[in-house]
């Protein structure tokens, strides 16, 4: 047997690890269900921790925006300024606190309004962990109904779908993903085309004929042909469009904010969904207010 | 001890050693730390911090065999958290290299002066990112650019975030 000498070895390894990464990439290629023990132990495995520190951050957030932060404005008068920080930072607690209510009565709200659409809130506990994909963590999963596939959405509109589910946790491909896209149609015109992610904020509209008439901000609900989003779900907005061979380039600003979201809407259903479209309006733009005297039914 | 040449002429460049679960901790903490961030921070996306763990102990261990099976280790865990979307191996691949070349610099260079983890932080990140579009390419047959601004503005962000991160972790050398 040849010896490999001893300052090969190294090179040996990363020729055997990185062979055997390629090997595990081509099966992975072939079925699409390998691997997924390995992602099933590390998400089971660091999302406690994830949730934990998603709490965590919030409250040193909190803290550091609404205490440290004024800590500050004044240095006279250090007993009365101590106690008026005190009190700014219980304000400024109750106004946290007030504003999740308020997010959370616009999800009530639209969960009241839409009460024919089986769906279950859930918290984002976590995104990806590289740039190579654009998903976000939920704190729900498989044994809150939650499946793969399952549409997921905001009051503003739609976020994305299940992609892999755990039992206490699940992962959302967004909207913008360049491997998302979701039945679309403008709103005006009626034309149907499906919405797709590039990786970057915007969506592109890509089979819209150049003959069809678009106008900037006009507005792009969901079709329900994916058969994954009922109809007339606010995708986004035009905001640009450019003449192209033989479809327009459009693009599109989506209606979620997808870079800071913290409560979705899971749809709990793999059935076509309907919505009624008188409710359309509540739809784009939810009404708070009027959530506040409100029953609690959101699964929470 | 490593027998490596050493540019400024010294005959040995130290292994530096850690506290125990040092590498554990600190990689756990990156991988948490990198999935919860940018909920809060959406800026904060794009810093890589598993690959500034894989560089910093490539660059300090100076063992190649170990160096590569932390990459590896690391990029598997990244892979797993990062959706099915990412093939288990995609950052793996990257981050194995990565880590290779971090420690095999590490055994002949220098590594401890800010500017040199600068300058080396910045290359390893467009060599991670070119070997991430690379393998899409070639092994994924996926379309990518191989390059853009974002790219650079990407690895001097990392690469200033890992001169203070470097001076953190300095600490929990064994003297």
């Amino acid at each position: 047997m040849v010896a490999i000498p001893s300052r090969h070895k190294s090179l040996v390894l990363l020729a055997g690890v990185i062979l055997l990464q390629i090997l595990m990439l081509a099966v992975q290629i072939k079925r699409d269900s390998e691997g997924r023990l390995i992602r099933v132990w590390t998400v089971g495995a660091v999302s406690p921790f994830e949730r934990a520190g998603s709490n965590g951050f919030g409250w040193v957030r909190n803290t550091w925006r609404h205490y440290f932060a004024l800590q500050n404005t004044t240095r006279e008068n250090e007993e009365i300024r101590r106690e008026n920080d005190v009190l700014k930072l219980r304000i400024s607690q109750l106004q946290g606190k007030a504003a999740e209510a308020d997010r959370l009565a616009a999800l009530l709200n639209f969960r009241q309004s839409h009460a024919e659409v089986p769906m279950i809130a859930a918290r984002v506990i976590g995104v990806s962990a590289g740039d190579a994909s654009l998903t976000i963590q939920l704190d729900r999963g498989e044994r809150d109904g939650i499946r793969k596939n399952m549409g997921v959405i905001t009051p503003d509109g739609v976020v994305g779908k299940v992609v892999e589910t755990y039992p206490n946790a699940a992962q959302v491909l967004l909207l913008t993903d360049k491997e998302s896209g979701v039945g679309a149609m403008l709103a005006d015109s009626r034309t149907q085309s499906p919405v797709g992610g590039q990786g970057e904020p915007l969506l592109a509209m890509k089979y819209v004929p150049n003959d069809d008439a678009v106008s900037l901000g006009e507005r792009v609900i969901t079709s329900g042909m994916d058969r994954i989003f009922p109809r007339d779900l606010p995708v986004g907005t035009v905001a640009e469009i450019k003449s192209g061979n033989p479809f327009k380039q459009i693009r599109i600003k989506p209606a979620a904010n997808l870079e800071r979201l913290e409560e979705v809407l899971v749809l709990l259903s793999l059935r076509p969904l309907e919505m009624k479209n008188e409710e359309n309006s509540s739809v784009a733009q939810p009404s708070v207010s009027g959530a506040a005297g409100s029953k609690p039914a959101v699964r929470r | 001890m490593n027998d490596a040449f050493d540019i400024r002429g010294e005959s040995h460049i130290e292994v530096h050693k850690f506290r125990a679960g040092a590498i554990i901790i600190a990689t756990l903490l990156a991988l948490v730390i990198q999935s919860s961030f940018p909920i809060h921070f959406a800026k904060a996306a794009v810093l890589d911090l598993p690959l500034l763990v894989t560089i910093y102990f490539g660059l300090s261990r100076r063992n190649p065999s170990t160096g590569l099976l932390l990459g590896m280790f690391i990029g598997l865990l990244q892979d797993s958290l990062s959706g099915p979307t990412v093939p288990l191996g995609l950052y793996g691949i990257a981050k194995t290299i990565i880590g290779y070349l971090a420690s095999s610099i590490g055994a002949r260079l220098d590594t401890e002066h800010p500017a040199a983890r600068f300058a080396l932080t910045f290359a390893f990140f467009i060599a991670h990112q070119g070997l991430i579009v690379l393998t899409r390419r070639i092994l994924l047959a996926q379309p990518e650019p191989w390059f853009n601004m974002h790219l650079i503005v990407a690895a001097l962000v990392n690469a200033l975030v890992a001169v203070f991160l470097f001076l953190l972790l300095d600490r929990f050398r064994k003297n």
